[in-house]
């Protein structure tokens, strides 16, 4: 991913920040114009998600795609915000076998990877066990 | 007025015992370990840095007294091991904190006390009126060459410190201060060189000790104070040794500064050093206990300050963890973990 | 809209064919369909190819150009266009190539698909795939392709006990299938035991739970039904093509186990063809890991939800059990060169329609085509009969 596009994305990746409809209520992450449910009809506002959730499914990547290799085995997995939505990320700070579907997790600013020894160095949320 | 409005601490959770590290080179673990009266440090995970540490220390910080990032005005932080030689730290932090977009910005470096010339940068703007409030960070993923000495004492952590003039904020006054600075090569790193060099012995006497005790004494002349009107003394921490003997020296006493030696079971944080002792001992003292903190960093300077805890200190303490519940919460480490952590392993 | 017919089918090998170029392989299968068509160059009228990624795998884009230039057609000046939905781009191409006949547009299109994946290095290529997912918020984010599957598996697991050893079964079985299919990637048979030693590629899935990286290309000619019998005693009829998309990231699918456009595709070619799943005698469906052909199979709506690993592991989807799946090998057995499978599936219907599948022929009049782009943003269902 390019510069820009990687750069774009900070406020999602540093702080979750999302959208949040008016008109039906729902939560979005990472941030949407249209609102799926209402389309024309919502009204989107912006939101900081708290981070705070639960694991509804994991893995254990034990092979990996470029851009990312010397970090293996690592902890994928799909969480559920508080507010509803839900998002891929890494757990870390636990065992490869410590998570269980159902687990709360909490945020934290972690390195998620970097483009080779010269190119930028990019951060976001990973998720820790509270 | 101008004071400590909040502070937060960050250590990762790995571990690695100096004797695990001593083994691996066919030293004698009870002479180092009595030597440099380190037990254990911190090791960062894979995915931490300098940066991530620094976010983590600020958001605790933050946290902690509920701070309105968009108050902060400028912010500073202070590495030898900043994941960019060209690129700052502190833009990271500003857009993690959600701090961004108007307040400045900058890097420091100073070896070990390039987070406390953080804090001396922050005081100016704040009393001078300028900005509302200064966050001054020291965070460092410490290195040193496999096989040196300083690869028993270099670990991994970060403190941040917000200044701000509000009374009704300050939690920790800064009473006064005093700086001394020499050019006296004592620890250095080449740019694109992967580990530091030193001294040896050159790094006791004409550095650490020198610098130090000028700083101090020069502040305990300037405010006509003595080492015994003070509750605690914290000091830049590269070892157990350093720091209790340079307190003797000065005239402190093992009470005064025990509370504040955090080196014994997480190493040396380097410009988070002495800024680490001194959260510990904010996380224990009593409204109108004053303390006596001093940085050394090489190359070479001292800052001395003199602090009293103000009564808002106890209302805003539990707001973050502290550094006791982060030295407990650990993991240990062996050293082909912590080499491959730590880069060594270049692959 | 006129009923559409196949007429003509072809398929290469598949496998990694350093040999071959990615221009070799769809003229290899484009040549071979056409003369199983009995079709001359100057009566085709339109061609459809469904290539995932040239772009990054062989960084050759206009791949419709290249296509219509070394089938030799580009001198006629015949339309020709690439489609892409991730590894259902095949099926896709078919849907598309069906519209342009059943339109009246056209009359004789090709429809088929090519991927050439073996000259980058494995993990360029794995990067390539993850290309099928959500880029910047589950590739980003550390994401593989294998990843995403295996936490599809390690949901189903938990919410009705699937076991490793019944996902195991689903790569056991597409192999003995294989072992009949001159054409297959792999042609060996394997064991529960084997599978679970293998290398763990994302827990719970090994390798050997996951397709191959592979080179193929295949190709189906299609006329308007009416006229098929002018060019083959073998018509088969595409009864139903159906196509529906779904978010495209996994963490936003409202339950990660159920692919809800596999069920909506299935739901809209049902009932195009007044038919219900009682009505399928064979399916190829979409095993592009094993966890896939078991949600596959559930969505489809043949076994409830839940059941696909135990229904696996019992024999019932074996090549001559009730309900014979992937009786070509699936995409673990054969191959799944990206952009193809979807149109090789669909080949394989009709040589089994034709009664032309040899040691590995099943029995039945109606034979279904399921082909997923990603963790399911895209499902394609097709159904044929004689």
């Amino acid at each position: 991913m390019s510069v820009a596009s990687i750069w774009r994305h900070i406020p999602s990746r540093y702080n979750l920040a999302g959208t949040h409809c008016r008109t039906c209520g729902k939560y979005y992450f990472p941030s949407r114009t249209i609102c799926p449910r209402c389309r024309r009809d919502g009204k989107m506002e912006e939101y900081l998600f708290k981070g705070t959730g639960k694991v509804v499914s994991y893995t254990v990547i034990h092979a990996v795609p470029e851009g990312h290799s010397g970090q293996v085995p690592y902890i994928l997995a799909i969480i559920k915000l508080d507010e509803g939505p839900r998002l891929t990320g890494q757990i870390v700070n636990v065992r490869l076998d410590g998570v269980e579907i159902g687990m709360e997790v909490k945020p934290v600013f972690r390195k998620l990877g970097e483009d080779g020894n010269k190119g930028i160095i990019y951060y976001g949320a990973k998720f820790e066990p509270q | 007025m101008i004071g400590i409005v909040s502070y937060g601490v960050y250590i990762p959770r790995y571990r690695i015992k100096v004797s695990e590290i001593a083994k691996v080179w066919g030293a004698d673990v009870q002479s180092i370990v009595g030597g440099l009266r380190v037990e254990e440090k911190s090791v960062p995970d894979l995915d931490e840095d300098t940066a991530t540490i620094a976010v983590e220390a600020a958001r605790n910080a933050v946290n902690r007294a509920e701070i309105d990032p968009l108050c902060i005005g400028a912010i500073y932080t202070g590495s030898e091991s900043h994941p960019y030689a060209v690129k700052p730290t502190s833009t990271i932090v500003a857009d993690a904190i959600c701090a961004t977009p108007n307040l400045t910005a900058a890097d420091f470096e100073f070896a070990c006390k390039a987070g406390t010339a953080g804090i001396q940068a922050c005081m100016g703007l704040v009393e001078s009126n300028r900005i509302d409030l200064g966050l001054a960070i020291g965070a460092d993923v410490a290195q040193g060459a496999p096989g040196d000495a300083l690869e028993y004492t270099a670990a991994a952590g970060g403190a941040a410190y917000i200044i701000g003039r509000d009374p009704n904020q300050i939690a920790v006054e800064i009473e006064g201060m005093f700086s001394f600075t020499t050019d006296t090569p004592d620890f250095w790193r080449r740019d694109g060189a992967s580990y530091p060099e030193h001294g040896g012995r050159f790094t006791g006497e004409p550095a650490y000790f020198k610098h130090i005790v000028s700083a101090a004494r020069g502040l305990l002349t300037d405010l006509n104070a003595e080492p015994e009107d003070y509750d605690y003394a914290v000091f830049h921490q590269p070892n157990g040794k350093f720091p209790r003997r340079v307190a003797a020296d000065l005239g402190f006493t093992s009470e005064q500064i025990e509370p504040g030696i955090m080196v014994t079971m997480l190493g040396n944080t380097y410009s988070a050093s002495c800024m680490i002792g001194l959260a510990a001992i904010l996380d224990v003292a009593s409204a109108d206990d004053r303390i006596f903190m001093t940085s050394f960093g090489s190359g070479a300077g001292s800052d001395a300050f003199s602090l009293q805890v103000t009564d808002r200190l106890n209302g805003i303490r539990n707001g973050a963890p502290s550094v006791s519940e982060l030295l407990a919460d650990k993991e240990y480490i062996s050293y082909s973990t912590y080499a491959r952590n730590k880069g060594k392993i270049r692959i | 809209m006129r009923e559409v017919a196949i007429i003509g089918i072809g398929c290469t090998p598949f496998g990694e064919f350093w040999n071959k170029s990615f221009r070799d392989i769809f003229v290899e299968a484009g040549i071979e369909a056409i003369k199983d068509a009995c079709v001359q160059g100057k009566e085709i009228d339109e061609i459809v190819g469904g290539n995932m990624s040239a772009g990054r795998f062989i960084e050759q884009e206009h791949v419709s150009a290249l296509i219509a230039d070394y089938s030799g057609l580009a001198s006629l000046h015949i339309p020709s266009t690439r489609v892409e939905a991730a590894c259902a781009s095949g099926g896709l191409a078919l849907r598309m190539g069906m519209l342009a006949v059943a339109s009246g547009h056209s009359d004789i299109v090709i429809a088929a698909g090519v991927e050439k994946m073996t000259d980058v290095s494995t993990q360029a290529a794995t990067d390539m795939l993850t290309a099928a997912a959500d880029r910047e918020w589950e590739g980003f984010a550390g994401a593989t392709f294998p990843g995403l599957y295996a936490m599809i598996a390690r949901r189903h697991m938990h919410e009705y006990g699937t076991t490793p050893e019944q996902l195991a079964s689903v790569a056991v079985k597409n192999h003995h299938n294989a072992t009949m299919n001159s054409k297959a990637q792999f042609q060996n048979e394997i064991s529960v035991e084997a599978v679970l030693r293998s290398t763990m590629i994302a827990d719970p899935l090994h390798i050997f739970d996951c397709s191959p990286l592979s080179d193929g290309a295949a190709a189906v000619v299609l006329a308007p039904a009416e006229k098929a019998r002018e060019y083959t005693d073998t018509p088969i009829f595409i009864k139903a093509s159906a196509q529906a998309s779904d978010v495209i990231a996994l963490h936003d699918r409202a339950d990660i186990t159920t692919l809800t456009a596999t069920m909506s595709a299935a739901s809209r070619a049902y009932k195009m063809a007044g038919m219900t799943p009682s009505d399928i005698d064979f399916v190829e469906v979409h095993d592009c890991f094993t966890i896939a052909e078991i949600c596959a199979i559930e969505d489809l709506g043949f076994f409830e939800k839940g059941i696909g690993g135990k229904v696996t592991e019992d024999g019932v989807t074996a090549i001559d059990g009730d309900l014979p799946v992937n009786p070509s090998g699936g995409l673990k057995a054969c191959g799944h060169p990206v952009g193809a499978t979807g149109i090789k599936q669909v080949v394989e219907i009709v040589q089994q329609l034709r009664g032309e599948a040899g040691k590995r022929q099943v029995t039945g009049e109606v034979g279904m085509a399921h082909n997923v782009g990603g963790s399911g943003g895209t499902a394609v269902a097709h159904i044929l009969t004689r």
